[in-house]
C-alpha cells in the first residue's frame, strides 16, 4: 500500500501542466474514468462529454449517470430508469469504429439486484419485504454512492467477460461532500459487520445476551426512542442479512482496489470558485492518501479569455472618457464589461495559480464556459473538443 | 424588524442547486434581518463550516456563537445580533435525549455500541429529523433549553432543491425510521412548524436553465407537500453595462468593427486590431448570454412568487460582499 507517491515541489513559474484529455481518452490501458468533485460543478456534463469523444475517437464506451438534466438524459436516450446501459443514439462513430452505451443509477434496483444475486430467493423476498430495507435501500444518503460504485463493479466485470466495452466512465453522486463515495461504502459495510449489529443479533443468538453489562441498557434506550416495532424490523433484517454481509464488504474491498487499479482515472471537477477548488483540493490529497491515481483537475465554466492587450483600469479609464465626450454608450458600455471580464479572469487565474502551488503534480484542464446549456449531443461534442485544449479561432 | 415581504415568518430556510450560492444568500439574509434589536440565528446543517469560513471566524461549535452585528437600519440605528450554529447530528441526538429522555449513562453506552454512528449516518431519515429537530428547538424556544437565546427570526442554511422536501421530513414514500416510532411524533411537530405560516422556504438560482428547471420542481413539489415556498432569488446577476437597444443593435449587426475602433480611437486606445477584435467578439456572445437570461427571467417571473436580484460579485464573496448583499436583499423587502 505504501507506493511512493509524488513529492510536493516548489512551484514552477509557469503554474502547472495542460491535462492531455486526448491522450487519457486513447491509451488503451485507460479502462475507468471517474469524474468527482462537489455538487453544481457540471461532473455529469464532463462524463458524458468525455464518453462521447473517447467514443467517437475509438474507444467502446459505457457512460454511468447519477442524475442527469432531463433535457441531457432524452438526448442520450435514458431518461427511462431500467438500471441497464442502452446505446446511445446520434453518436459519430462510423469512422472509428467505438460505440457509446448510457445508463442512469436507480440506487433501490441495484440495492435489490445484490440481494436477490447474493440470497436464495425466499430469503431475498424476505429481505426485499422488511420495512427496515425498504428504507435503507430508499433513502439513505450513503446508499447512492454505495450502489454506484456497485454498479461500477458489475460493469466492469461484465466487461471484462464479454468484452463489452474497454472504458466506463462513471459520474458521482450530487454528495454533501465530494469524499462520501469513497467513505460511504466503508461506512456500510463496517456497519454491517459492527459491533451494532452484533447487539441487534444478540437476543437471537442466546449466550451473546451476556455480552455486556450495558446491553440491556442500550436495548431500552433504543426501544424508548424508535419504538419496539422498529427494533424488532431491524433485528429481523439483521437476522436475515446476516449471511450476505460477509459478501458485502468483499464487495466494497473489491471496488475499493479497482478504484486504486492502474487503469483507473480519477478526474476531480470544480468550477473556479474559491469553494469548489478547496474541496477539489482536499479530494485530490484525499485521493492520494488512499492510492487512488488523479489523472488531473478540470475547471469547468471559466471565463474565456480576452484578446486585446489594456488592463481592466484603462478599459475603465476609456469608458469614463468616452461618457464625457457624450460619444456612444455602447463602446463605453463594452469596455465597463471588459474590464469587469479582465478582473474575473484574474481571480479566477489567481484561484487556480493557489491550485497549482500546492499540487504541482496534478494537470489541468481548463474549460471555457458556454453561451448556453448543453442538453444535446452537439453541445456534449463541444464541451468535449474544449476539454481537450480546441479552442474555436 | 422582521422581513417586509414576510412579516409573520420567523424561520427562513435557505434552498437551491448546487452552486447557486445558497449560503452566502443565507448569510446576506440573516445580516439583513438583523436591523436594531433583532436577533437573528443562522444554521448551517451540512457540516461544511461555511459560515465560519464566509465571516473568517474558527469553526464553529455545537453552540450558539456570536459572530456577527446586522446592517444597520437607514436610520442609523446600529444593527443587531447575529449568532451562528452548526448543527451536526451526533450532538443533536445526544442533546435530545439528555432533553427528552433523560438517558444519562446509557447515552454514552449508545455511543460505545456504535448506535449513535448508527442513527446519525445510517438509520434512514433520522439523521434529518435530528437536524431540523434542533432548528425547530431554536426556533420554538421552550422551557426545557433554559437561559438560551429567544430569535426574532431564524435563517437556515438548508440541503440543496433535489434534497429538500426530503430533508423537511415530508416525503412519504420514503418512509424511513422517523415515520415509526416515538421519533415519529417529533418529526409531527416539527413538520407542523415547516408547514406554518411562520415558515418560508426560498429558493436561489442563477439565470441558467438546470436551476431554473430544477428551481420550478423544487416549488412544485414543496407545494405539493404544503410547505410555504417564500421568495425565489436570482443570484450572480451579470453586469448589465449594455442597455437593451444597444443589445437589439448588436444581435442586428449594427455593431461594426470600424465604428468601435473610432470609439477607441477617440480615447486614445489606438492600434489595436485585437483590442476591436476582443471587444466585438465580447459584444455578440454578451448579447447572445443575456438573450437567454433573460429567457430564463421569464421561466421565473412566471412561477408567481415574489423574487429577488442579487449581482454577481466582481471580487468575489467577502464580509463586506455579505454586506452588499444584505443591503440590496433588504432594499428589495425580502429582510
Amino acid at each position: 500500500m505504501t507506493r511512493p507517491r509524488s513529492r510536493v515541489g516548489p512551484q514552477s513559474l509557469d503554474g502547472g501542466h495542460p491535462l492531455d484529455v486526448d491522450r487519457l481518452l486513447d491509451d488503451p490501458a485507460t479502462g475507468i474514468i471517474v469524474c468527482c468533485g462537489s455538487g453544481g460543478v457540471g461532473k455529469t456534463t464532463t462524463s458524458a462529454a468525455l464518453a462521447l469523444r473517447a467514443a467517437e475517437r475509438g474507444r467502446t464506451v459505457v457512460v454511468l449517470t447519477i442524475d442527469p438534466a432531463r433535457r441531457l438524459a432524452q438526448s442520450m436516450g435514458i431518461e427511462v430508469l431500467d438500471n441497464t446501459p442502452r446505446p446511445v443514439a446520434g453518436v459519430s462513430t462510423t469512422a472509428s469504429g467505438g460505440s457509446l452505451d448510457a445508463m442512469m443509477l436507480d440506487m433501490k434496483r441495484t440495492f435489490d439486484e445484490v440481494v436477490e444475486s447474493q440470497a436464495s430467493p425466499e430469503k431475498a423476498q424476505q429481505i426485499l419485504r422488511n420495512p427496515f430495507y425498504i428504507a435503507l435501500s430508499s433513502s439513505f444518503a450513503g446508499t447512492q454512492e454505495y450502489m454506484a460504485m456497485e454498479k461500477l463493479g458489475q460493469i466492469h466485470a461484465d466487461a471484462r467477460r464479454d468484452g463489452t466495452y474497454d472504458l466506463i466512465v462513471v459520474d458521482t453522486p450530487p454528495s454533501r461532500s465530494a469524499l462520501d463515495f469513497l467513505d460511504a461504502p466503508e461506512r456500510l459495510s463496517s456497519f454491517l459487520d459492527g459491533r451494532f449489529i452484533r447487539l441487534l443479533l444478540a437476543p437471537a443468538k442466546g449466550p451473546a445476551r451476556l455480552m455486556s453489562a450495558g446491553l440491556g441498557m442500550v436495548t431500552n434506550a433504543l426501544t424508548k426512542v424508535l419504538g419496539a416495532q422498529v427494533l424488532r424490523d431491524m433485528q429481523t433484517f439483521v437476522a436475515a442479512f446476516d449471511t450476505l454481509f460477509g459478501g458485502f464488504r468483499q464487495r466494497a474491498q473489491k471496488t475499493f482496489e479497482l478504484l486504486q487499479a492502474d487503469g483507473t482515472a480519477f478526474l476531480v471537477v470544480a468550477a473556479p470558485e474559491p469553494d469548489a477548488l478547496r474541496e477539489a483540493a482536499y479530494f485530490v490529497e484525499r485521493l492520494g492518501e488512499d492510492d487512488m491515481p488523479v489523472a488531473g483537475l478540470v475547471v469547468n465554466r471559466a471565463s474565456p479569455e480576452q484578446h486585446g492587450d489594456i488592463t481592466a483600469e484603462e478599459a475603465m479609464a476609456a469608458a469614463q472618457r468616452l461618457r464625457k465626450d457624450g460619444a456612444d454608450s455602447l463602446t463605453a458600455g463594452l469596455l465597463r464589461l471588459h474590464a469587469d471580464h479582465m478582473r474575473m479572469v484574474e481571480r479566477e487565474t489567481l484561484l487556480r495559480h493557489r491550485f497549482e502551488a500546492a499540487h504541482p503534480q496534478v494537470p489541468i484542464a481548463v474549460v471555457p464556459a458556454l453561451a448556453g446549456d448543453v442538453h444535446d449531443l452537439a453541445g456534449l461534442r463541444q464541451v468535449g473538443a474544449l476539454l481537450a485544449g480546441e479552442r474555436p479561432t | 424588524m422582521p422581513s417586509r415581504d414576510f412579516p409573520q415568518v420567523r424561520l427562513h430556510i435557505v434552498t437551491g442547486k448546487g452552486g447557486t450560492g445558497k449560503s452566502t444568500v443565507a448569510a446576506g439574509l440573516a445580516l439583513g434581518l438583523a436591523s436594531t434589536g433583532t436577533h437573528v440565528l443562522l444554521c448551517e446543517v451540512e457540516g461544511r463550516q461555511g459560515i465560519a469560513r464566509m465571516f473568517d471566524v474558527e469553526p464553529l461549535p455545537y453552540a450558539e456563537r456570536r459572530i456577527a452585528t446586522g446592517l444597520p437600519g437607514a436610520d442609523g440605528g446600529r444593527g443587531g445580533i447575529v449568532h451562528a450554529l452548526h448543527v451536526d447530528p451526533e450532538s443533536a441526538l445526544l442533546e435530545y435525549l439528555s432533553m427528552y429522555y433523560k438517558l444519562g449513562r446509557a447515552g454514552k453506552a449508545l455511543d460505545r455500541f456504535g448506535v449513535v454512528e448508527f442513527a446519525t449516518t445510517i438509520a434512514p431519515g433520522v439523521r434529518d429529523v435530528l437536524l431540523t429537530g434542533k432548528v425547530y428547538e431554536a426556533t420554538k424556544r421552550n422551557a426545557r433549553n433554559k437561559h438560551a437565546i429567544t430569535y426574532d427570526a431564524v435563517v437556515l442554511d438548508a440541503p440543496p432543491t433535489g434534497r429538500i422536501a426530503q430533508f423537511l421530513g415530508v416525503n412519504q414514500e420514503l418512509a424511513g425510521l422517523a415515520r415509526m416510532g416515538p421519533i415519529k411524533n417529533q418529526a409531527d411537530s416539527v413538520t407542523s412548524l415547516f408547514r406554518s405560516g411562520r415558515t418560508a422556504v426560498h429558493l436561489v438560482t442563477v439565470l441558467e436553465e438546470m436551476p431554473v428547471q430544477e428551481t420550478a420542481d423544487g416549488i412544485a413539489q414543496l407545494r405539493a407537500h404544503d410547505l410555504p415556498v417564500g421568495g425565489v432569488i436570482v443570484n450572480q446577476v451579470r453586469p448589465r453595462d449594455l442597455g437593451e437597444k444597444d443589445l437589439v443593435a448588436v444581435r442586428a449587426g449594427k455593431l461594426t468593427k470600424r465604428k468601435l475602433a473610432a470609439d477607441l480611437n477617440r480615447v486614445g486606445l489606438t492600434g489595436s486590431a485585437e483590442l476591436v477584435l476582443g471587444l466585438f467578439t465580447e459584444a455578440c456572445d454578451h448579447a447572445e448570454r443575456r438573450a437567454l437570461e433573460d429567457a430564463q427571467r421569464g421561466l421565473v417571473a412566471g412561477l408567481d412568487v415574489p423574487t429577488y436580484e442579487l449581482p454577481r460579485l466582481v471580487g468575489g464573496v467577502d464580509l463586506g460582499g455579505l454586506y452588499e448583499l444584505a443591503g440590496l436583499l433588504r432594499e428589495q423587502g425580502l429582510a
